[in-house]
């Protein structure tokens, strides 16, 4: 059980990184994401009852989530869309290219199909029980990636997109292109979702186009549950507590499932329960007053000392 | 080095909102020219900058760099060799990222790549280049520049735009959101800069003292007009008096008490 609530965090912990992406580093708020989830879901489940390679699957669905993005941000970028409402549409038309893809249906189940999760379990039989060997195996993945995000983010281009949420103006008085840098950061976001919907379908066993329904949602629960976890500017720490982030919220989840029904909730009450979460987490930041990157151990704002000035809170950085 | 011919900026044409910024304003920049532009509120000279570094395009007129017409590129493009200051000190610099951060991301103009160019050599080069600043922020490189006050945010923003070699740098009333003593230490850096590295830049201030004391070549603007325009022994003879008689001589009106006047300190 509690090797589920893990891999389930880290499937879905693939798709809060792409929404931390956007929502946290490039100020992007993206919602393709509802549409970008269930696309890589469906390319998964189809390249599958095809017989195709897991790699080449992989790499489809990847590619396909950041065609996504980049359709989202080139809405956004050309005809001056707002970035939510380019999301939207890309997201509705999506809701349709993904029934086509699964081939005019609504979902497509993946039973006895060779999928990397009996991969998997056919490699680690006799060695490891089942729970544990999925584990494993979906501990490695998520921290590959995390680390090459990491990487990502060290680089030139990386910092220069963090700091494209941060200042866009900074980034254009270095000569960059900042709708390219949309299109990069959007992209990339959407294909680390796909990826993630590309998991989930195997781990569940089938693919559904209303599996990204409230998937934003959850994404970014999951991020800011991960900012109550553990503060930091370093990116290792960021990418690391999203992660964390997305196996609490699973974790959450999986108490309203299992616990919800002595108090009469159905799991269809579960989107509300995400809904208001989020709002309680946003009304503790707001009560905590500017404090959006202190310790959560500094419970009460007036001892505050006036010494510790605040990073998260540019206009402190002005003397007048 | 700049040449700008006829330069014209209306908002809102054709409405009862219409307001010219800018009236076929002409001006060449020569290389090396420390130009210091002064005028009251409205008088067009942030219209100017915006038309130059690209921010807003003009409604007439063209603007050349080194004989290129670039009236139409885009900000960013030109960007690669316009260097621009705001008066706020936060639109330089990257709040939540660290301060060598913010200098690798500033080191090199135009698109970057995937390589990862932050190691210690180059922490060891930006040390040195912040040692000159003489605030302590050589010990504050991992520090997030949130943490950092207005003015050391402000020098640090000079001296990253500085590096990257700009041939022409726009100083838009950079220390005016200082307090007295960060904004002289800040424009005494700026004349430092300039005059080591031999940059070509434009400064507009609300201070006559400031226009006058700093700089080879003095502009003063106004309603979108460049009404006065003196360099060499002229400027360095002028007076804060001498200016605002000479205002009132061209214009056939008293220059109004505004900051143009007040901040004179």
């Amino acid at each position: 059980m509690i090797e589920g609530i893990f891999v389930e965090g880290l499937i879905y912990g693939l798709m809060v990184l792409g929404v931390f992406i956007t929502f946290r580093i490039l100020d992007f708020p993206d919602l393709t994401v509802d549409g970008s989830f269930p696309l890589g879901a469906a390319i998964t489940a189809v390249m599958i009852t095809n017989d195709y390679g897991m790699g080449i699957t992989l790499a489809v669905a990847f590619a396909g989530g950041a065609a996504a993005g980049v359709c989202t941000a080139l809405i956004h970028n050309k005809l001056k869309v707002p970035n939510l409402l380019a999301g939207i549409l890309t997201m509705t038309m999506l809701w349709s290219i993904n029934i086509r893809v699964l081939g005019n249906r609504a979902n497509l189940p993946l039973l006895r199909r060779q999928t990397i999760i009996s991969d998997v379990l056919e490699l680690t039989r006799g060695v490891l029980p089942r729970e544990w060997a999925l584990l494993l195996f979906f501990l490695l993945l998520a921290f590959v990636i995390k680390l090459l995000l990491d990487a990502f983010f060290r680089t030139d281009l990386g910092l220069t997109l963090g700091a494209m949420g941060d200042n866009q103006q900074m980034v254009v008085n270095q000569g960059v292109n900042p709708e390219v840098l949309k299109i990069i950061g959007v992209g990339l976001s959407n294909a680390l979702v796909a990826l993630s919907g590309a998991f989930a379908a195997q781990y569940q066993g089938f693919a559904d186009v209303n599996l990204g329904q409230g998937i934003i949602i959850a994404g970014l629960a999951s991020v800011m549950i991960g900012e109550f976890v553990l503060r930091s500017n370093k990116i290792f720490a960021l990418t690391l507590r999203v992660l964390i982030g997305s196996i609490c919220f699973r974790g959450l989840m999986y108490l309203g499932r299992y616990y919800g029904f002595y108090i009469n909730l159905t799991p269809s009450d579960l989107q509300l329960i995400t809904g208001v979460l989020i709002i309680v987490l946003l009304a503790i930041t707001q009560l905590r007053g500017q404090g959006r990157w202190k310790g959560v151990q500094q419970q009460e704002p007036a001892t505050v000392a006036p010494g510790t000035t605040d990073a998260g809170t540019p206009v402190d950085g002005g003397e007048r | 080095m700049i040449r700008i011919e006829n330069l014209s900026k209306v908002f809102h044409p054709g409405t009862v909102n219409e307001n010219v910024a800018l009236r076929g304003v002409n001006l060449t920049v020569k290389e090396g020219d420390f130009i210091t532009i002064v005028g009251s509120n409205g008088a067009g000279k942030t219209t100017l900058f915006n038309a130059i570094s690209g921010n807003q395009p003009p409604t007439d007129g063209r603007i050349f760099v080194n004989d290129v017409d670039v009236t139409r590129d885009p900000e960013y493009k030109r960007a690669q060799y316009i260097g621009r200051i705001f008066q706020d000190p936060l639109l330089g610099t990257a709040s939540n990222m660290a301060l060598e951060d913010n200098m690798m991301i500033c080191h090199r103009k135009g698109f970057k790549g995937l390589r990862i160019s932050l190691n210690s050599r180059m922490r060891r080069y930006f040390r040195e280049q912040l040692v000159q600043l003489e605030m302590g922020l050589e010990d504050r490189m991992k520090d997030n520049v949130g943490l950092l006050s207005g003015g050391q945010r402000q020098a640090l923003t000079l001296l990253m735009m500085v590096l990257s070699e700009p041939a022409l740098i726009l100083l838009d009333e950079h220390t005016a959101a200082l307090d007295p003593k960060n904004a002289s230490l800040v424009l005494k850096l700026t004349q430092d800069f300039i005059s080591r590295f031999g940059l070509t830049a434009m400064m507009i201030t609300h201070n006559m003292k400031d226009a006058i004391e700093y700089g080879n070549r003095l502009l003063m603007m106004d309603k979108g007009e460049i009404i006065l325009d003196v360099e060499g022994e002229q400027k360095r003879n002028l007076t804060v008096e001498k200016l605002v008689e000479k205002f009132h001589q061209i214009r056939h009106r008293t220059l109004e008490s505004d900051e143009v006047m007040l901040s004179d300190t």
